[in-house]
């Protein structure tokens, strides 16, 4: 009797996180895959068909009838989705690869770093997270404006006689995407990099190395699997960003995110706004799936 | 005591004057903040000598291997190698190779790109890096194993290429640290006299750290034995076991039965010292010290005798009781209580497969030694 309960609690433990996944993921998703296929109408909800159960099994069998991927095929045939979706990915890419260059050098610092100091490096990181995000990058329109600090600074210093204009351009997104995201970069970069043995670059200096060439062939491709992890954490999110474009890109600035609030709050097409979500989805579902592979391999290896 | 050299291919270049020094440490002293890993220490260590640093840990053993391969510098003093002076050179451009303690092999390159690493730095040539990678392979006898990764190799095999890469690129020092910690008894003697041939064959300068003194007893022409950063003693194994130069270093490496006194008479050849319980003992050898100092005469175990019945003709003899007996198959140890609670350790070889009248516990027994058994020592 004690077994049969112990075998049913410990199905109900694996039970919680798949509920949890079901109701909180798999749910919502089907509900925004059918609204993508649904007809836009002046209603509420402003959609057809909506799904109900009064009219029993034929009036479902004909509302699923009434689904058509119209919608994805008028995605397909405008432009500016298609822009949007490459602008998008172009964004992330490039801000990922910025994220990078700069989180390397600092997580490598953080890990060479005294033992003692480590983890006051560590909450340095992770200090931002205490501020509310939106806050965050408010305070970034306050630095790039053209009167804001920085332009202030550089017109002080003299390095400049005219202020310059980043606020509603693609530096600002770039700015806004890798300050915000740096530390999804810094922190999968420095589990790595702290946990690799030092004397194996003693080992590849012993061996004729200079302290770069012993980077280039020992720290570098041994931290590939935090250079996966932080790239995916920066990239997927970025793909999807609409506060920083909305708020530091301005108008003439084209993500997806910012379609996707548009068609969305501004046009009222549910469906259209839905069909981007899911498409969305689909073209990010293969760096997610690389990372998991390339995460299930970094732990086999371990 | 004069025949105490080498034990190995009458190879002593220490004991010549004219001999040019390979490795020279003078007057080094290296600090970590407050502590004195190295303590201004000198030792001079020639060219295909296999030189052994013994000590506990925190001896700063350690850190004078890595002073040679470049990753520790000098707080004072110099190292030179071959008369040039170290400073200054950064570990990768000086002519010795280290085996690190953690092996540390690249993981993510296999066996035979592990010992390629080294021949790629200094540039050669593809076809040659294959033939001397090869080479390498054949001498730690891992042939079949060149395209595995470190993590598919047993704790020997990673040894072995650990061995093969420092010796890639003909260094002409190798610097061992505890190379052979990590194996299991074994595999750790077998390994003992394959260094010990491959040094011999390849013609090296081996300087091996190691905290355990069997190792280092086998292996080595000389050892240093360490101590809080600085030499006890630098001599032969068999100097060092059989005349050690201060108990420091008697007690370190083997055991054995101190006896402190007062030296009573000391003529010519031979003294007498008057032990803490009042009875002398001989020594068949002149001390450093003048009657009346304190000095100690240290026996091992196996320059002992144990008896039923009191030897006629030894020099010294102690009586006692047996209180421990360790049976090791080859010999026989016996602990010894004597009358006024001192143990002394002494032990037996068992030359016959059977003994009539075997001393048992708490018998009373005599312990006996010659004139020449032990060394005097004074500090």
């Amino acid at each position: 009797m004690g077994r049969l309960f112990s075998a049913l609690g410990s199905r109900l433990v694996i039970a919680v996180p798949y509920l949890w996944l079901f109701v909180f993921f798999l749910v919502p998703f089907f509900i925004v895959l059918k609204i993508s296929l649904s007809q836009t109408a002046v209603a509420i909800p402003p959609y057809l068909p909506v799904f109900g159960l009064d009219e029993g099994f034929a009036g479902l069998v004909r509302n699923l009838r009434e689904l058509s991927f119209e919608n994805y095929l008028w995605l397909l045939g405008d432009p500016l989705y298609l822009n949007a979706y490459l602008s998008s990915l172009w964004i992330a890419a490039v801000s990922t690869i910025l994220t990078l260059l700069i989180g390397y050098p600092i997580a490598h610092g953080m890990a060479r770093a005294p033992l003692a100091l480590r983890p006051v490096l560590l909450m340095l990181v992770i200090l931002p997270f205490w501020t509310s995000f939106l806050i965050r990058v408010y305070a970034w329109i306050g630095i790039l404006k053209p009167e804001g600090l920085l332009n202030q600074l550089l017109l002080f210093l003299g390095v400049i006689d005219q202020p310059l204009v980043i606020i509603n351009t693609t530096t600002a997104i770039y700015i806004g995407i890798v300050y915000s995201y740096l530390p999804f970069m810094v922190l999968p970069l420095y589990a790595t990099l702290e946990k690799m043995d030092y004397t194996l670059i003693e080992a590849a200096q012993d061996l004729g190395c200079t302290p770069i060439a012993a980077f280039w062939k020992i720290t570098l491709p041994l931290s590939l699997p935090g250079v996966v992890a932080g790239s995916m954490l920066v990239f997927i999110p970025a793909v999807g960003e609409f506060v920083i474009p909305d708020l530091l890109g301005g108008s003439g600035t084209l993500m997806i995110g910012k379609t996707l609030w548009s068609e969305f709050f501004s046009n009222r097409d549910w469906p259209v706004s839905s069909a981007v979500a899911v498409i969305l989805l689909l073209i990010l579902v293969a760096p997610i799936v690389y990372f998991q592979r390339a995460q299930a391999r970094a732990r086999e290896r371990a | 005591m004069q025949s105490l050299g080498s034990t190995r291919r009458s190879f002593a270049p220490w004991a010549d004057p004219d001999a040019k020094p390979y490795i020279r440490f003078e007057n080094v002293t290296k600090r970590f903040g407050d502590f004195i890993a190295v303590d201004d220490l000198s030792l001079t260590i020639y060219e295909r000598e296999f030189f052994a640093l013994l000590g506990a840990s925190g001896c700063g053993k350690t850190t004078l291997l890595r002073m040679l391969a470049g990753f520790e510098h000098p707080t004072s003093g110099r190292v030179l190698l071959d008369g040039q002076d170290l400073r200054g050179v950064p570990p990768y451009r000086r002519p010795v190779n280290m085996m690190f303690q953690s092996y540390a092999l690249f993981p993510h390159m296999d066996v035979a790109s592990n010992i390629a690493f080294g021949l790629k730095q200094d540039g050669m040539q593809k076809g040659e890096i294959a033939e001397r990678v090869a080479q390498m392979l054949k001498l730690v006898q891992l042939e079949p194993f060149a395209k595995r990764r470190p993590h598919q190799l047993s704790g020997g095999q990673r040894q072995r290429v650990a061995l093969a890469r420092s010796l890639a690129k003909r260094p002409k020092v190798l610097l061992l640290d505890e190379p052979l910690g990590a194996l299991d008894k074994k595999l750790r003697e077998e390994t003992q006299f394959e260094l010990m041939d491959l040094q011999h064959e390849l013609g090296l300068t081996f300087i091996v750290v190691t905290h355990d003194q069997e190792e280092a007893m086998t292996m080595a022409d000389r050892i240093a034995v360490m101590e809080k950063g600085r030499v006890m003693q630098v001599a032969t194994p068999a100097e060092i076991y059989e005349a050690p130069a201060s108990r420091f270093v008697a007690g370190f490496v083997g055991s054995i039965n101190m006896f402190e006194g007062v030296l009573v008479k000391a003529d010519g050849g031979a003294a007498e010292i008057r032990d803490r319980s009042g009875a002398p003992l001989l020594v068949g050898e002149a001390p450093a010290a003048a009657p009346g100092g304190t000095v100690w005469l240290a026996v091992r175990p196996e320059k002992m005798r144990v008896t039923r019945e009191r030897p006629p003709e030894a020099a010294n003899v102690l009586e006692g009781e047996i209180w421990d007996i360790a049976y090791l198959g080859d010999m026989t140890v016996y602990n010894v209580k004597l009358d006024d609670g001192r143990i002394i350790k002494a032990s037996m070889m068992n030359s016959q497969r059977r003994l009539e009248d075997a001393l048992t516990w708490h018998d009373r027994a005599w312990i006996s030694f010659p004139a020449d058994a032990g060394v005097l020592l004074t500090s």
